[in-house]
């Protein structure tokens, strides 16, 4: 299949284009960005006019529930809502039921969906049996089976001896370990940041200790072992000076945050709003304006949607009660577009967060309009808004606290392999 | 943001805290209780402001006491009334809060009366009333979680109000576990949105919720340093299953330090009162030598929280 998207402003930020531009496609790779290669003749034309073209964006952490949670959320409706929302890679966390912690099961989940020709998927694979904590898993079955790298998704590994020796062995095979940063007693039962608000609420606090002593163990034995660590979803500014301080230092560590926590803060929780209800929570206002200068200033590499499907009757419930996380796929381009706004970015800058770097984050070849690479491609319109509502959501969480917002940046054409997977117009 | 306990009148719709409650408003409840007092000592003990309404009090939390006493307030105002005690959690029962919500709106009730375990559950509560179009039912909260028991801290206004006229020079200390304390909360806003210059909140750090100090408070971990020169003291109840573990070593060591003794009230204001939400744990966060003392005013409490539970539950039903 011959593509041809005229007109575009193209914004590919590892090759610092960004400009008016045509970008041809064949056989499912770029093959050329400017000037159309001699005797191209496209199959179908895009026109761009007015768009922004962009590398499909790259997700660190989007939950698809299956398997296991498909009353939550399905694969079909993920996958779904992601190239609605112009991602066209995401890794996926192995808190799965049955958790991802052996090669048959991350096969299977692959080859699921791949079946539905929309999104790549990029399983983490368990780093502990059934996420216990305990005994490893067999970590180069399951990088053989696809799996980008380990973790322990919202679990936590209690027994430091247990953390030493899994990073000892991943650093064996150069295996990335991504880790959220989370004391396994501090702040357990919390369910929002330790502060006034919380203290007001009456509702039981996750101190900023929580985020910093995991920090400060998790560094303490990358010295010693090495292992090239990826942080999840940093929630703190004390957070962010310690990873730029283990960064200057030249521990091998990257880190993410999620895209929430740029623009809310504890005070959005409002009167007990369950919608507002993550993990980690939203902090302080002096936190969330350190989060957003840890992306500009390259402390925090990539930026996630964090998407987390939760149903009804699990998020209508008394805040303490109602399960963390929100909907994030549909919301996620939108959301940096809007911070890229509020903090006068350029938005290549902004978009990198979404593609090439997080790509590099996680070692996959997307995130980029490179010729020769893999064509996955995201048309938004900068210039249209939409507004969040449920009803209007491809994914099966339908709890946002962003729902009744008007976001900027509207999706108009999701390309993967090649193929138009999603086109509004259509 | 939309105030969700008040109507777009600017009235008083539910009863969910007594943060931001204008200090019109709380007036107005302490001037409508005032003439409710003396009803408990007439011979028929009630008045038909709520005649043919419905109350159902919506304990998801054990409560003898607080049940008790808005049960009579409703009696009193002549209401129906119907107790349901659904103790156990909202989850492990099957059914949802909201599906038990709708149920008994379904049966034409007038107003929830909710106790809840968890911090912000009658706003749920209430959101889903006004979701579902049922803006003629209201919510008052008898304590949820951690957060708030407005009536409580409305009764202690009243109390406070009755023995010490003026706000506006008194001294207040609130004793203990702050922490997890809702009537603790619930007095603060109270007071100083009643203009009480100097809140004092006195116990060890482990039950000292952070932030406190932007509540408007002065934090003292030193008892006799709190409890100079002040006017009012209010002191918490203890729970047994926090009289020891990682917060406090024993309910022993709590009263050497914390308990309210003799020795320790000369040093408030002579004319001090001393406050208890009950029920007291005396030995623990009370000596019985000042409960059963000329300067408490425990039970004097307990009548006025009789007539300031059937001044807001009229003032509601009149919304």
């Amino acid at each position: 299949m011959k593509l041809h998207i005229k007109n575009g402003r193209v914004i590919d930020p590892i090759n610092a284009i960004d400009g008016v531009q045509d970008v041809f496609i064949d056989s499912g790779k770029v093959l050329a960005v400017g000037v159309a290669p001699i005797g191209f003749v496209a199959q179908d034309v895009i026109d761009a006019t007015g768009l922004i073209v962009v590398p499909g964006l790259v997700d660190l952490c989007a939950r698809l529930r299956e398997p296991g949670y498909e009353y939550k959320a399905t694969l079909e409706s993920e996958l779904h809502a992601s190239v609605r929302g112009g991602v066209t890679s995401l890794v996926c966390p192995p808190d799965t039921d049955p958790v991802l912690d052996e090669s048959g099961l991350v096969e299977m989940l692959r080859q699921r969906a791949k079946g539905h020709h929309l999104a790549r998927v990029y399983p983490l694979g368990a780093l502990t049996l059934g996420l216990h904590g305990k005994e490893l898993t067999e970590m180069s079955a399951l990088t053989g089976a696809g799996c980008v790298g380990f973790s322990q998704a919202e679990q936590i590994i209690t027994d430091t001896n247990v953390l030493l020796r899994a990073l000892q062995y991943a650093k064996t095979f150069n295996y990335t370990v991504w880790l959220r940063p989370q004391d396994p007693f501090i702040g357990v039962g919390g369910v929002a940041h330790s502060g006034p608000f919380a203290s007001r609420m009456g509702l039981s606090g996750i101190p900023v200790m929580a985020e910093t002593i995991a920090l400060h163990t998790i560094f303490e034995l990358q010295r010693t072992t090495g292992t090239r660590i990826h942080l999840c979803r940093l929630s703190s500014a004390a957070g962010v000076d310690l990873v730029r301080q283990a960064k200057r230092e030249g521990l091998p560590v990257t880190c993410d945050v999620g895209v929430h926590h740029l623009h809310l803060t504890d005070a959005d929780i409002g009167f007990f709003d369950a919608n507002a209800r993550l993990s980690p929570p939203l902090r302080s206002q002096r936190d969330r304006d350190a989060l957003r200068q840890g992306v500009v200033d390259g402390t925090i590499d990539a930026i996630c949607s964090d998407h987390t499907p939760v149903d009804d009757d699990e998020k209508l419930l008394p805040f303490a009660e109602a399960s963390p996380g929100a909907t994030g796929l549909e919301l996620l381009l939108s959301l940096v577009v809007k911070w890229a706004d509020e903090a006068q970015l350029d938005l290549a800058t902004a978009l990198a967060k979404i593609t090439c770097a997080a790509a590099d984050v996680a070692g996959l070849s997307g995130g980029k309009l490179t010729v020769g690479s893999q064509a996955d491609i995201c048309i938004f319109d900068p210039s249209d808004e939409w507004l969040v509502e449920g009803r209007a959501l491809a994914s099966q969480g339908k709890h946002s606290p962003f729902l009744n917002y008007r976001l900027p940046a509207v999706v108009h054409t999701t390309i993967v392999a090649g193929r138009i997977v999603f086109s509004r117009v259509s | 943001m939309h105030n969700p306990q008040l109507n777009k009148h600017g009235e008083l719709q539910h009863l969910l805290t007594t943060e931001g409650l204008p200090k019109a408003v709380i007036h107005h409840i302490l001037d409508t209780a005032a003439s409710f007092v003396n009803i408990g000592n007439r011979e028929v003990k009630k008045v038909p402001l709520m005649r043919g309404k419905s109350v159902f009090n919506l304990f998801f939390e054990n409560s003898t006491r607080t049940r008790t006493t808005f049960e009579i307030a409703s009696k009193r105002l002549s209401a129906d009334v119907i107790n349901l005690n659904i103790a156990a959690s909202s989850t492990s029962k099957g059914e949802s809060l909201l599906d038990t919500i709708d149920n008994l709106a379904a049966m034409h009730a007038d107003m929830f009366v909710v106790r809840h375990a968890q911090s912000g559950a009658p706003y749920l509560i209430a959101r889903h009333l006004q979701e579902t179009g049922q803006h003629h039912v209201h919510v008052v909260n008898a304590g949820d979680g951690r957060h708030a028991h407005p009536t409580q801290g409305l009764l202690d206004m009243y109390t406070i109000r009755h023995y010490k006229k003026d706000f506006s020079q008194l001294r207040v200390a609130i004793v203990g576990d702050i922490l997890h304390s809702r009537v603790a909360r619930s007095d603060i806003h109270a007071l100083t949105t009643l203009g009480v210059p100097e809140v004092r909140a006195i116990g060890p750090h482990t039950l000292l919720p952070s932030g406190l100090e932007q509540m408007g408070v002065r934090v003292f971990t030193d008892m006799n340093e709190g409890l100079k020169d002040v006017d009012v003291i209010i002191t918490l109840r203890l729970q047994n299953e926090r009289m020891s573990g990682a917060l406090l070593p024993s309910a022993q060591e709590f009263f050497k330090s914390y308990g309210l003794t003799p020795e320790r009230l000369a040093l408030a204001n002579l004319d001090a009162i001393v406050m208890h939400p009950g029920p007291m744990n005396r030995g623990v966060e009370i000596d019985s030598a000042v409960a059963d003392g000329p300067q408490a005013v425990i039970l004097p409490q307990v009548t006025f929280g009789i007539a300031v539970r059937m001044a807001v539950m009229s003032i509601l039903a009149g919304n």
